[in-house]
């Protein structure tokens, strides 16, 4: 499936966190629309990437582009890129103390009208545009007027994330590590909802440990990220390729090449 | 005031300097020395008053000092809010703010008393800006009577100022709520006393402090729960919050209790703002410095929603302007 024009490119992407380098080199093209999983051992640097596009400050690029929609993404801000459309659902999204969620996505979106030049929504606009996508997704508000991740389980937390993305429609969704922590019920109700999510405007990078999550979304593209290069790309069948032969055999084939 | 004192002196000869002395500190004798002017309010026996009375006070003259006087008495059943706001204009010189507001409580009668302080702070150097040593008071002198003071704290160079409660009559209640940001090289040394000499006296005390740049910020607190004080009870929680590696956060909790059947809760937290916060909402398009005053206002909320409405508001604004600039 190789339609579309190119909406993330990176070429060469040589990342460093604390002085180590995690990631050596990886090149990767995700066109409008396409689903690309990264897969890989821990440690391989997967996270790295997710957090590295969206721009964490802990990180230090070393060589190498990422460009997105045609800019230069290593080269705009956190909240410039999001405003631009890259979405990242954390792996361990953090608390925010007092801040109802339902305010909190309130601002966020209106982070992004703003800069679409499109007027904000008062709380009682924003009601309406978040039971409209609560009712597509088929979900409740209930976690909408607790504080942001204040005391949520671990499965509370992640689905919080798809809620953000549901509400936030990037154009790009970076998920990192979504599927770990959940339950088989809440692996299903996650997929179900990133499914309904996809269209030709969205793409998807799906960062996962387990080809258990690729059970319910089919990606386009499995890349295999091992000791921070890609030693091995494919269709979704690769996926269970690694459920079954696990990621030894790859790590070796790094290693000789 | 003065027209108070022409008007109903029986009143104020009753009640001025009945809750704060005239020996009670340096600057409450300096007060009570100079003072000419200031506000006095009388609710009688009651009478609900249907508005919150604002008041605005604004120190304009360089190398001055002011020294206003508040008396609020409260009789039977009534109940009254007041509203200080304080501002004043940049100058290279400090100046002096040493107020005295003493409040009185009959039985059954509730005062609630909210300050929104934003003295000229000084400027990043920590040149000029206001000392602010204030001594506020209340006196729950009647049975179930309740004082509440509120506070936001954002402005002056150096601020010291412990609005307290005696807890005098049999339940009565005392509360103090408090937002304090010190921001370059700002000092605040605030926090309260809680007197508890009548039976079943509860007291809640929450005090969030907020440094960011070189500020400091001190909680320095008393309960004391006296002999006769059977069934006393006391919260007490006590956030710090910082911003950056330069300010400082300090915590002086006072406990005296004579009076076994008291009962008291004493909670404390200090927080560091973490990168991965910024970070989370930066990555949903918040900038740097509307993700902190984000943390900040949500760190704060236990307070602002003591405030009255326009105030919270008022409020919430104020700290995002104080903390512009705090964040590299």
């Amino acid at each position: 499936m190789k339609k579309g024009t190119a909406l993330l490119e990176v070429k060469g992407l040589r990342v460093a966190v604390q002085g180590n380098e995690i990631l050596k080199g990886i090149d990767l093209t995700l066109r409008d629309g396409e689903v690309h999983a990264i897969m890989g051992p821990n440690g391989s640097g997967k996270s790295t990437l997710a957090q590295v596009l969206a721009g964490h400050p802990s990180y230090t690029v070393l060589a190498g582009t990422a460009t997105y929609d045609g800019k230069d993404l290593l080269d705009m801000k956190p909240e410039e890129r999001a405003r631009a459309g890259v979405f990242l659902a954390f792996q361990y999204p953090v608390e925010i103390r007092g801040i109802t969620n339902s305010y909190f996505l309130r601002s966020a979106l209106n982070a992004l009208r703003r800069e679409r030049g499109e007027p904000e929504l008062d709380p009682i606009d924003f009601l309406q545009v978040l039971e409209a996508k609560l009712k597509a997704i088929g979900w409740d508000d209930s976690m909408m007027n607790r504080p942001v991740n204040e005391g949520f389980s671990g499965g509370e937390k992640k689905r919080n994330e798809i809620l953000q993305l549901a509400v936030l429609e990037p154009r790009l969704a970076i998920l990192d590590e979504t599927d770990s922590g959940l339950d088989i019920d809440a692996l299903k109700t996650v997929a179900e909802t990133v499914n309904k999510l996809r269209s030709p405007n969205r793409s998807f990078l799906i960062v996962t440990h387990y080809q258990r999550l690729l059970n319910y979304i089919t990606p386009d593209v499995v890349h295999v990220l091992a000791d921070g290069r890609i030693v091995k790309a494919g269709g979704p069948e690769l996926a269970h390729e690694l459920e079954a032969k696990g990621y030894d055999w790859l790590r070796d084939a790094a290693m000789v090449s | 005031m003065s027209e108070a004192i022409k008007e109903h002196p029986d009143l104020i000869r009753e009640y001025l300097g009945s809750v704060v002395p005239v020996t009670d500190n340096y600057f409450s004798a300096l007060n009570s020395a100079v003072f000419s002017d200031g506000s006095f309010c009388f609710i009688p026996k009651g009478v609900r008053c249907p508005m919150e009375l604002s008041t605005y006070f604004r120190i304009n003259a360089a190398n001055t000092g002011q020294f206003e006087r508040t008396l609020i008495v409260a009789e039977e059943g009534s109940y009254v809010s007041y509203l200080e706001g304080c501002t004043a204009p940049m100058r290279d010189e400090n100046q002096l703010h040493a107020a005295v507001v003493e409040l009185i409580a009959l039985a059954g009668a509730r005062i609630k008393y909210s300050t929104v302080q934003n003295w000229y702070p000084g400027d990043k150097e920590g040149k000029g800006g206001i000392y602010n040593f204030v001594t506020k008071r209340g006196k729950a002198l009647g049975k179930n009577s309740k004082i509440s003071w509120t506070q936001v704290e954002t402005g002056s160079a150096i601020t010291w100022k412990y609005p307290s409660c005696i807890l005098q009559g049999d339940n009565s209640v005392g509360e103090f709520y408090s937002v304090a940001l010190t921001n370059n090289y700002q000092q605040a040394d605030t926090g309260t006393k809680m007197i508890h000499i009548g039976k079943n006296t509860k007291s809640t005390v929450v005090s969030k402090g907020i440094s960011a740049g070189h500020g400091q910020n001190t909680y320095r607190g008393m309960v004391k729960i006296l002999k006769g004080a059977t069934g006393a009870r006391n919260y007490t929680q006590c956030d710090s919050l910082l911003i950056g590696d330069k300010c400082g956060a300090h915590t002086f909790p006072y406990i005296d209790v004579r009076n076994s059947s008291a009962i008291m809760e004493h909670e404390a937290s200090t927080s560091k703002i973490g990168e991965d916060q910024i970070f989370y909402l930066r990555q949903r398009g918040l900038s740097a410095e509307d993700a902190v005053s984000m943390i900040v206002n949500g760190f704060c909320k236990e307070v602002f929603k003591e405030l009255p409405m326009e105030f919270a508001v008022e409020a919430t604004r104020l700290l995002g302007i104080s903390l512009e600039g705090s964040v590299g």
